[in-house]
């Protein structure tokens, strides 16, 4: 009896999945502030600041490298996202059905539902790193890809499955859950930067350059690791949540905004997260390798243990839980979307549990940097597709919605635009070396233009045909 | 009692983030700066729940 009244509240969780947002369920932009800045100080920051580290990143390159970065990701979500969502009001999934078709969509959610159980499951990892200290469990190091003991693969699963738990319960849970922990743990990320600065032999203000270009930012790679230049980085910067933006999968989010300008509510995640925090967990990384050395364990867990003490470790886990969260609920949604008559709450179960046998593998931190930029690359085609489609292909004298109005389930325009983009980009990388971080700009373009010359011809000869 | 504790997250907060800056200029430890912060951290999640968010938010 108390089972089955569990299943009919959660069946009757309600996330307008299939219909725009009605006027009453608009949000203001207190909401997509606290969001942001929870989403984007998160586990992931305690990877990618300590990777820049090891990557050999200069101080001038973090420096500007992710100020302007960081700048075009806040333009790309104010300019290109939130108009468009704040339009039409449809998750990114019913909005591609609309101009994709059914099946091609289904694909297109298949590959963008796993993308998202990878990312989660790289924080998932992250969180357990710090759950996993007082249990001493064997911790992975910059080489290892690999599960590396049974005790890190039973800490995983249970920080897995209370992640899952919290997802299940929908995203006005999530978000709550984000706004409380925000302002506390970029507090965390600050402080514990604070602290470690005398060790790492900064006394003041005035020796903190010096020091940054010595011993954090020194310009010189780890054993192993590539060099990362200005370009890596601003690129980097700009391209590490494409498929959010440039992708348009936050049209989801922002189709709840009452105005398209709350867009640049984002720059909140950037700056606070992407800026402070990266440059925090950099500085943290080097302060862990000046008392242990480089070759040792790589668990964001262990270093903010390290610097901040028990505090350190409770932001590690909580920061991983505010980003696996939305992203599960995001990969839930692209799944639900396959099969409309599946419960959310079910597909997201499913989901969080797939993600959290993705989170055995230690790879998914330690090549956190090199994935997120081909998660990004392998999406934002369909970004590309949804900007035209809203933007150009009306004013080309062609229809828009073309799956929709035309009845087909799988409109070839779309599907050929992204998969000749994906090998195009996949080409450059294994025969000109263009590293997968430069490929999103040029990639952009490419899928737009094939878009829209593809729907040049093909919807010329159907109307032909008709 | 709302106000109170706002209040009380507001020094959880100031617990988190001060004692780091009194350990750059020297007149605090690690160690303190570790317990201050973990004192903080409680206050904080301690009190926030039961005045922040409390409307539904996205």
């Amino acid at each position: 009896m108390k089972k089955n009244k569990i299943i009919d509240k959660l069946d009757a969780i309600d996330e307008f999945e299939r219909e725009p947002i009605p006027e009453s369920k608009l949000k203001n932009l207190k909401s997509f502030i606290g969001m942001y800045a929870g989403e984007h100080t998160a586990g992931t920051e305690f990877v990618i600041g300590p990777l820049f580290v090891a990557h050999g990143a200069s101080a001038p390159a973090i420096i500007g490298g992710l100020f302007i970065g960081n700048l075009l990701a806040v333009l790309s979500w104010g300019l290109l996202t939130a108009p468009i969502a704040t339009k039409e009001r449809l998750t990114l999934y019913f909005q591609l059905e609309k101009i994709c078709g059914k099946h091609l969509v289904k694909i297109y959610n298949l590959v963008n539902g796993l993308m998202f159980c990878f990312l989660a499951g790289s924080m998932i990892a992250v969180s357990a790193t710090a759950v996993g200290i007082p249990f001493d469990i064997t911790m992975p190091t910059l080489s290892d890809w690999l599960p590396t003991s049974i005790g890190w693969v039973v800490v995983v699963l249970l920080v897995g499955l209370v992640i899952t738990i919290v997802a299940i319960l929908g995203y006005d849970q999530v978000s709550r859950f984000a706004n409380l922990a925000a302002p506390w743990m970029i507090l965390v990320f600050i402080a514990a930067a604070f602290a470690v600065m005398p060790e790492l032999g900064i006394s003041s203000t005035g020796n903190f350059w010096e020091v940054a270009n010595s011993k954090i930012w020194t310009g010189v790679p780890l054993e192993g690791q590539s060099k990362f230049t200005f370009w890596h980085i601003m690129f980097f910067a700009w391209f590490a949540n494409m498929a959010m933006h440039i992708g348009m999968a936050d049209l989801s989010i922002f189709r709840y905004a009452k105005k398209w300008q709350y867009g640049f509510s984002s720059a909140t995640g950037m700056y606070v997260g992407h800026y402070v925090a990266w440059m925090s967990s950099g500085i943290l990384y080097a302060y862990f390798l000046s008392k242990y050395g480089a070759g040792g364990e790589f668990a964001p867990g262990k270093i903010a243990y390290e610097a901040a003490g028990l505090a350190g470790a409770i932001c590690v886990v909580i920061a991983g839980w505010t980003t696996a969260n939305p992203t599960i609920y995001r990969a839930g949604l692209a799944f639900q979307s396959i099969n409309p008559r599946w419960k959310r709450w079910k597909v997201t179960l499913v989901t969080g549990l797939v993600t959290s046998v993705a989170a055995f593998f230690p790879a998914l931190v330690m090549k956190l940097l090199d994935f997120v930029a081909i998660y990004g690359f392998v999406l934002m085609p369909m970004g590309a597709v949804i900007f035209i489609d809203f933007y150009v292909i009306r004013k080309l004298g062609l229809q828009d919605f073309y799956a929709e109005k035309a009845g087909i389930k799988f409109n070839w325009t779309a599907g050929l635009a992204w998969i000749i983009t994906l090998i195009t980009g996949l080409g450059l990388n294994l025969f000109l070396g263009v590293e997968v971080f430069f490929l999103g700009l040029p990639g952009w373009f490419i899928a737009a233009a094939l878009f829209i010359g593809l729907n040049m011809l093909m919807q010329k000869r159907d109307i032909a045909k008709s | 009692m709302r106000t109170l504790t706002i209040i009380i997250s507001f020094i959880g907060l100031a617990m988190t983030i001060i004692p780091s800056f009194l350990v750059f200029t020297g007149e605090a430890s690690m160690d303190q700066n570790k317990t201050f912060m973990l004192i903080g951290t409680f206050l904080w999640f301690g009190s926030v729940p039961f005045w922040m968010n409390n409307k539904k938010a996205i």
